[in-house]
């Protein structure tokens, strides 16, 4: 009997992205957790994680980290193709477009808070079209689009306060940001 | 520095666009006609620019029906149960007040009508 094994080359760069969609699903599942009085509206801890991948490691990787949020969290909610999980897809997918624009603006006058609210308006806009267009085809969602505009400004600029602080906060041990070994 | 230049404007233009649904979405309703029908025929259209009173006869009694500025309302209705009145002032475009037992009612209307006809 032959015995054959597939390598899987594991990169830093993979290493790194697995550990950060970890942290952002366990974000969603945490907010999941969270009671809301309108469905829709929650603060998007999960964009925290985005954008700081973004600003540190560039689009690529955070666009991967979005979509394996959007996958795992999906999973584990059991919401897994269910319409929610396309609305999260929709809103995801609108909100790493505007990403990939407004990171080009210039950083010294736009900073994480930009960049989060813009992030938080794609995310309810690419959510809200996919509903208006596929799930609730009729007038009932404008009089939601105050409510949903005004959660997006206040939670995007609240997540972009906090992004920017992790930002400014000093280099963590070194010690703990070594890659852990995996056997 | 956490807010930058750009920053400031960004959570503006976010603020200027919630306003803009608000209006859009909430604000558009308002009426500025009132209508009052006496056992189904229009017996009065009136704008709703200046305080006014009608009183308008029915099988009951009278109907005293005040306007305002921007509203309107049943003021007094021999109706034993009192809902019309109890409505209080209607401003928003599409709104109703019906005192069926004296076949009296008055209905708000706007530059656009969210209903193309009511029965009752």
């Amino acid at each position: 009997m032959t015995r054959s094994a597939i390598e899987l080359p594991v990169t830093a760069d993979d290493r790194r992205i697995a550990w950060l969609a970890a942290l952002a699903i366990g974000l969603t599942l945490a907010e999941a957790a969270i009671p809301s009085p309108v469905p829709g509206v929650k603060p998007g801890l999960a964009n925290i994680v985005i954008l700081l991948v973004l600003l540190q490691y560039g689009w690529r990787a955070a666009a991967w980290v979005s979509a394996l949020r959007v996958l795992a969290g999906g999973l584990l909610l059991g919401s897994l193709f269910a319409p929610g999980f396309w609305l999260s897809a929709a809103g995801a997918l609108v909100s790493l477009s505007v990403l990939a624009l407004a990171r080009h603006l210039p950083g010294r006058y736009f900073g994480p808070v930009s960049l989060s609210v813009l992030a938080a308006f794609g995310h309810i806009g690419g959510q809200l079209a996919l509903a208006g267009w596929w799930l609730l085809p009729s007038a009932a969602l404008i009089k939601l689009l105050p409510v949903f505009a005004a959660a997006a400004l206040i939670f995007g600029a609240v997540n972009g306060v906090i992004v920017a602080r992790l930002l400014a906060a000093p280099a963590p041990d070194k010690r703990q940001s070594t890659p852990c070994i995996l056997p | 520095m956490m807010l930058r230049a750009g920053d400031a404007g960004v959570l503006l233009a976010g603020a200027g666009l919630v306003a803009a649904l608000t209006v859009f979405a909430w604000g558009g309703g308002r009426g500025d006609t009132a209508v009052i029908r006496a056992a189904g025929q229009i017996v009065q259209t009136t704008a709703l620019t200046h305080a006014q009173s009608f009183t308008i006869d029915g099988p009951l009694g009278t109907t005293r029906i005040e306007i305002e500025p921007g509203r309107a309302r049943i003021a007094r209705d021999p109706s034993p149960r009192q809902l019309c009145v109890k409505q209080g002032w209607l401003t928003q475009s599409g709104q109703a007040a019906l005192c069926l037992p004296n076949q009296v009612s008055l209905e708000i209307r706007g530059r656009t009508s969210t209903y193309d006809t009511l029965g009752y």
